[in-house]
């Protein structure tokens, strides 16, 4: 179902090394990888083995030792700082664990400062701002400084931010580590229902088995390397139980 | 499923991108106002150091600017008089001028004023750590940031170097009339004095500036991935 849909990341061979003291540790090791638009793809794994580093090559935030990554068919490595910075202004939807909200700056404000980055008049971004925290719940709290929100509305306003400029990707990098379960679902939910109503491409790095239902694919990686990639489908055979009341709507015999 | 992806799919190549993302003076002005506002009690310590230095550069140089007038308007008797009060007075050029010792002390304060300001926008960068890297990560430019943080060493230099400079002004107003009456006030070069206050006050802002360079431009350069890991 996938083959016909446009590739918006494309990741082809890459390789990540640091150098820890007089050691060179791979911590990535030739990922191959392709997500389609408009996918909800989660990176899982555990701590340790390169899925952050990955999550980072993808977002533009660091660059492969060897191997290309693609977004949107464009070689971010080929990119200056300029156009780097224009892919995460335009391209790219930011969310952290830590919410990152800045915190001298109002909601609105946070939700409105990359719209300022990208040229949009003042009021032209005040009206989107106030829609974008209307949309994910947050209509009647604008004013409001990161520190008088709590976690799950931080999350929220963070959302909002990394819709500002309608990006085609949202990064989001564990979204729920920091929140309450019942917070976390939320949020989740609230991600699931941008990835439809909206046709954002949502890659999530997580922990969080949550996260799997409402995944199109998830890519397990182990030791630097993809250990697998799954369709939902298919998730709901291999992970059993876990996925809870989800279960029931999704049909479960499709796997070959 | 309904996934309608829309949206321009090239990235502009280079000048389109320059123009593509900017950072109005305006808005610039008020993240670094609200900065400075949020962080009120640690701005305050820098401008205080400010207004110290630049207060005893000003109070120094209007004194001469006192020194000079009596100088000029009171003949051979005002030349005895300053010498007597502990002034360099050089008979030939018919001047005053700074005693070595306190050009000394004047340079002294404000090179320890200097360090003070690093020092503080030091801290103040390391605090935002992640605030700088969001901004990246929200596409903020490294001249952006720079100029964020070069602002509100502007504005830190204009009020601190301000007060300072009007500080020294009056107690060296009030020191004159204290040492040699009225004569202090009445023969004062106005022109000089106003002069030497503008000297003190662009010393007081390139203190400023020449302090938040180099934290500024470490903030700058900083890899936003860098950034965002410093909290954890």
């Amino acid at each position: 179902m996938d083959q016909d849909r446009h590739t918006i990341v494309r990741v082809i061979g890459v390789k990540k090394d640091f150098a820890l003291g007089k050691q060179t540790v791979h911590v990535l090791k030739g990922v191959d990888l392709e997500v389609y638009a408009g996918e909800y793809i989660s990176i899982m794994g555990p701590s340790g083995s390169g899925k952050s580093t990955l999550f980072n090559m993808i977002g533009g935030l660091d660059k492969p030792t060897d191997g290309k990554v693609f977004i949107d068919e464009v070689d971010i490595s080929q990119l200056d700082a300029y156009e780097l910075a224009w892919l995460r202004n335009r391209k790219i939807g930011y969310i952290f664990q830590t919410f990152n909200l800045i915190p001298v700056m109002t909601a609105l404000e946070n939700v409105t400062l990359p719209m300022t980055f990208a040229g949009m008049n003042g009021d032209d971004a005040m009206e989107k701002g106030i829609e974008l925290l209307k949309l994910v719940g947050l209509g009647e709290r604008f004013q409001h400084k990161p520190l008088e929100l709590s976690g799950g509305q931080q999350q929220r306003v963070a959302i909002a931010r990394s819709l500002a400029n309608d990006p085609a990707i949202i990064l989001a990098d564990e979204p729920t580590g920091n929140l309450d379960l019942s917070t976390g679902e939320e949020i989740i939910e609230l991600c699931r229902m941008l990835s439809e109503e909206r046709g954002v491409t949502i890659i999530s790095a997580t922990h969080d088995y949550k996260m799997l239902n409402v995944s199109d694919r998830v890519v397990w990686i182990r030791d630097g390397m993809i250990d697998k990639i799954q369709h939902r489908e298919d998730l709901d055979i291999s992970v059993g139980g876990i996925g809870g009341p989800e279960n029931g709507h999704v049909p479960g015999g499709e796997a070959p | 499923m309904s996934k309608n992806f829309s949206g321009t799919r090239s990235v502009p190549q280079g000048e389109a991108i320059q123009r593509a993302i900017s950072l109005p003076w305006a808005k610039s002005v008020e993240i670094s106002y609200k900065s400075l506002r949020v962080r009120l009690f640690r701005s305050m310590i820098t401008v205080g150091s400010l207004v110290l230095a630049v207060s005893f550069l000003a109070f120094v140089l209007v004194n001469l600017d006192v020194a000079s007038g009596i100088l000029h308007h009171g003949g051979d008797n005002a030349a005895a008089l300053l010498t007597l009060a502990g002034y360099d007075v050089d008979p030939a050029t018919h001047g005053v001028a700074m005693t070595a010792k306190e050009r000394w002390i004047v340079i002294l304060s404000l090179l320890v004023c200097t360090v003070g300001i690093v020092n503080a926008q030091l801290m103040s960068v390391t605090e935002r750590f992640s605030e700088i890297g969001v901004m990246k990560c929200l596409g903020a430019l490294d001249s952006m940031i720079l100029r964020i943080f070069l602002l509100e060493a502007a504005m830190q230099g204009l009020l601190g170097a301000g007060i300072g400079a009007l500080a020294g002004f009056i107690f060296s107003l009030l020191a004159g009339l204290v040492r040699f009456g009225t004569l202090s006030v009445a023969y004062l070069p106005w022109g000089s004095v106003l002069a030497s206050m503008g000297i003190a006050v662009l010393a007081g802002c390139g203190l400023s500036l020449l302090g938040v360079l180099y934290p500024a431009l470490l903030a700058a350069r900083m890899r936003p991935i860098k950034a965002l890991r410093a909290e954890h």
